[in-house]
């Protein structure tokens, strides 16, 4: 983030605000344990997923389906390496094994555009899970994993230390010569090229820096369940589910997909287990609304309305 | 080993039939209204559990039921597509994004279909016995219902290949196929033609699902794998191909047949490993231009 931009009282105002929040959500254990804290977690983790995926599917216009095979890969390292190293270095090691693995659909997929993308990465999502439910049967005797617990409390404040970090890292990717590269390639990828953007770069490096938030998510995730599969770490919806809530959010802004991926989560929490054929029949009837009339999503609503407002506003004084 | 042998190039053509009816429904959706209908499988289930239905409740043969099956699908599709898909159409500046939208799109109507139809019917194995009865072919044992199977998917997709290729709806569709505007310039009527390819591709799918009821037992959930059967047989055959879908859909039948026989946990992994590789390799499919 540049420095001089702080210096404006607006900038100021938000940035004191946002500093009061983040003390208030740092210190939550602090005010006694339970709900809150579990709770906020799983909004946290979602957040992760969403905003991981915006920094660069909203830009560029490329769908990936792969946020659950980098969240996956997360989850497998702590399950492995989880018991006999410090935590948050398994953290780092999750992050930097889904790093690596983006770096190599990113370098694989240079030549797909569009459609095929979107349908390379689920297929490749679908590859890993098998391939890993394979190798567990075959090789390890097991269907799945114990991971070490850890304290709910530990678990939280690790998400929110990576939630932090993305933050700060998809407003400077946004703010730097990268986020105008991203946009550019998502307008006209050729052009792009011809003015001088080193596209495969771009692309790679930016999408491997989202997978390494979505691995380390993951890696912190996984001691929160304690038990593991192929089928809990590669499940399908944590590739579809940070797409919806982007497009709920809006993603013009990145306060966007945090408030559509809080949402989201919240609803889930009150049906998913009473109701979980209701909470997906909603989420696909909001879905395909968002698609249809929130072009802008959430976000970009309430900012039209806002300017309506205050046009309004003006024109009566 | 010749039995053998017969007997796996059977079961794969057998498997390949419904595979093959299957992308020719998302071929025939993408290929022409631009949908990559991700929701496809749900038609199946539709489909399916419709033929089930009417065999639990009126005993109606499902052979005969896919007449009423067909239509009622076939609507389904088409609504859906005058209406959602029609207003996506027209508040997308362009074609690339139009794809991308529709695509969310339905992975939206998957999940509104698939839950609707779960709490419905519930999650349980569905089932019912239609002609399971051996046939001999040359020393190896088939259930009569799959052969039966295999010679309505092959009549179906001749009668619709023939379709687009002698009548005059057909031609519109192929043109539409190649060049929306220049064949809406023509006077064809454009909006008309990709609603009608869209329930098309409904039907096929409605199709398939009936003849899978006939073989399989279903569930509400079966849609999602049929989907990716039918993108993995589609991307094989070449987007927007016919005859491409069929020979795809046997491949990967005999594929299929011959993965189970050797280590049947790999099934899945090999199908999306071939997935992958084409993808990489050649996107456009093996017998896409």
């Amino acid at each position: 983030m540049d420095i001089a931009m702080l210096k404006t009282p607006k900038n100021l105002i938000t940035g004191a605000i946002l500093l009061v929040i983040l003390v208030l959500l740092a210190t939550l254990p602090l005010y006694g344990p339970g709900y809150p804290v579990i709770l906020l977690s799983s909004i946290l983790m979602y957040v992760i997923l969403t905003v991981g995926w915006v920094i660069f599917s909203a830009p560029t216009g490329y769908i990936s389906l792969a946020p659950a095979a980098f969240f996956g890969f997360g989850i497998y390292t702590s399950a492995i390496i989880g018991k006999a190293i410090p935590f948050a270095v398994v953290v780092a090691i999750g992050g930097a094994a889904s790093f690596c693995l983006a770096l190599i659909v990113g370098a694989l997929t240079l030549r797909l555009r569009g459609i095929y993308f979107a349908v390379f990465t689920f297929g490749l999502l679908m590859l890993i899970a098998n391939s890993f439910n394979y190798y567990e049967i075959h090789f390890t005797g097991t269907r799945g994993r114990f991971v070490m617990v850890k304290g709910y409390d530990t678990i939280y404040l690790f998400m929110l230390g990576i939630f932090v970090l993305l933050m700060i890292t998809a407003t400077i990717i946004k703010h730097s010569k990268y986020g105008l590269a991203l946009m550019s390639i998502g307008q006209e990828e050729e052009a792009a090229e011809h003015t001088g953007v080193n596209v495969v770069m771009v692309k790679v490096i930016v999408f491997a820096v989202s997978a390494f938030f979505m691995g380390a998510a993951g890696s912190v995730m996984a001691t929160k369940w304690t038990y593991i599969d192929s089928g809990i770490a590669f499940y399908m919806l944590y590739s579809f589910m940070p797409v919806l809530m982007a497009i709920f959010g809006g993603m013009g802004q990145l306060y966007g997909p945090v408030i559509g991926a809080a949402i989201f989560t919240y609803v889930e929490e009150l049906l998913i287990t009473r109701f979980p054929e209701v909470y997906m029949l909603i989420f696909g009837i909001i879905l395909v609304i968002s698609i249809l009339y929130l072009p802008d999503g959430l976000v970009g609503l309430i900012q039209a309305s806002w300017k309506r407002f205050s046009v309004r506003k003006h024109a009566d004084t | 080993m010749i039995v053998e042998l017969l007997d796996i190039i059977i079961a794969g053509l057998l498997l390949g039939g419904i595979y093959a009816l299957i992308a020719v429904g998302l071929s025939l959706q993408y290929g022409v209204a631009r949908v990559f209908n991700i929701s496809h499988g749900e038609f199946i289930m539709l489909g399916a559990f419709a033929t089930w239905i009417l065999y639990a409740t009126a005993n109606i043969n499902p052979l005969i039921s896919l007449i009423i099956c067909g239509p009622f699908v076939f609507l389904i599709g088409f609504f859906l597509h005058k209406t959602l898909f029609r207003s996506l159409l027209s508040s997308s500046p362009s074609m690339d994004i139009f794809e991308s939208k529709s695509m969310l799109a339905c992975f939206g109507l998957l999940f509104i279909i698939q839950n609707l139809a779960m709490l419905i019917w519930g999650t349980d194995f569905k089932g019912y016995s239609y002609l399971n009865v051996g046939v001999n072919i040359g020393g190896a044992v088939f259930a009569a219902n799959r052969l039966v199977t295999l010679l309505y998917a092959v009549v179906i997709g001749t009668a619709f290949y023939l379709f687009l290729a002698f009548t005059r709806l057909g031609k519109a569709i192929r043109a539409a196929a190649q060049d929306p505007r220049t064949a809406g310039l023509m006077g064809v009527d454009i909006n008309q033609v990709l609603a009608l390819c869209f329930g098309f591709g409904a039907v096929m799918a409605g199709f398939a699902g009936a003849l899978i009821s006939m073989c399989y037992p279903i569930q509400t959930t079966m849609g999602l794998e049929y989907t990716v059967i039918a993108i993995i047989v589609v991307t094989l055959g070449g987007l927007g191909s016919i005859v491409g879908s069929f020979v795809g859909g046997f491949l990967l039948g005999l594929i299929g047949i011959i993965v189970s026989y050797i280590e049947p946990s790999l099934y899945m992994v090999v199908f999306y490993f071939i997935f992958s590789l084409l993808l990489l390799v050649r996107p456009k499919g093996i017998l896409g231009k």
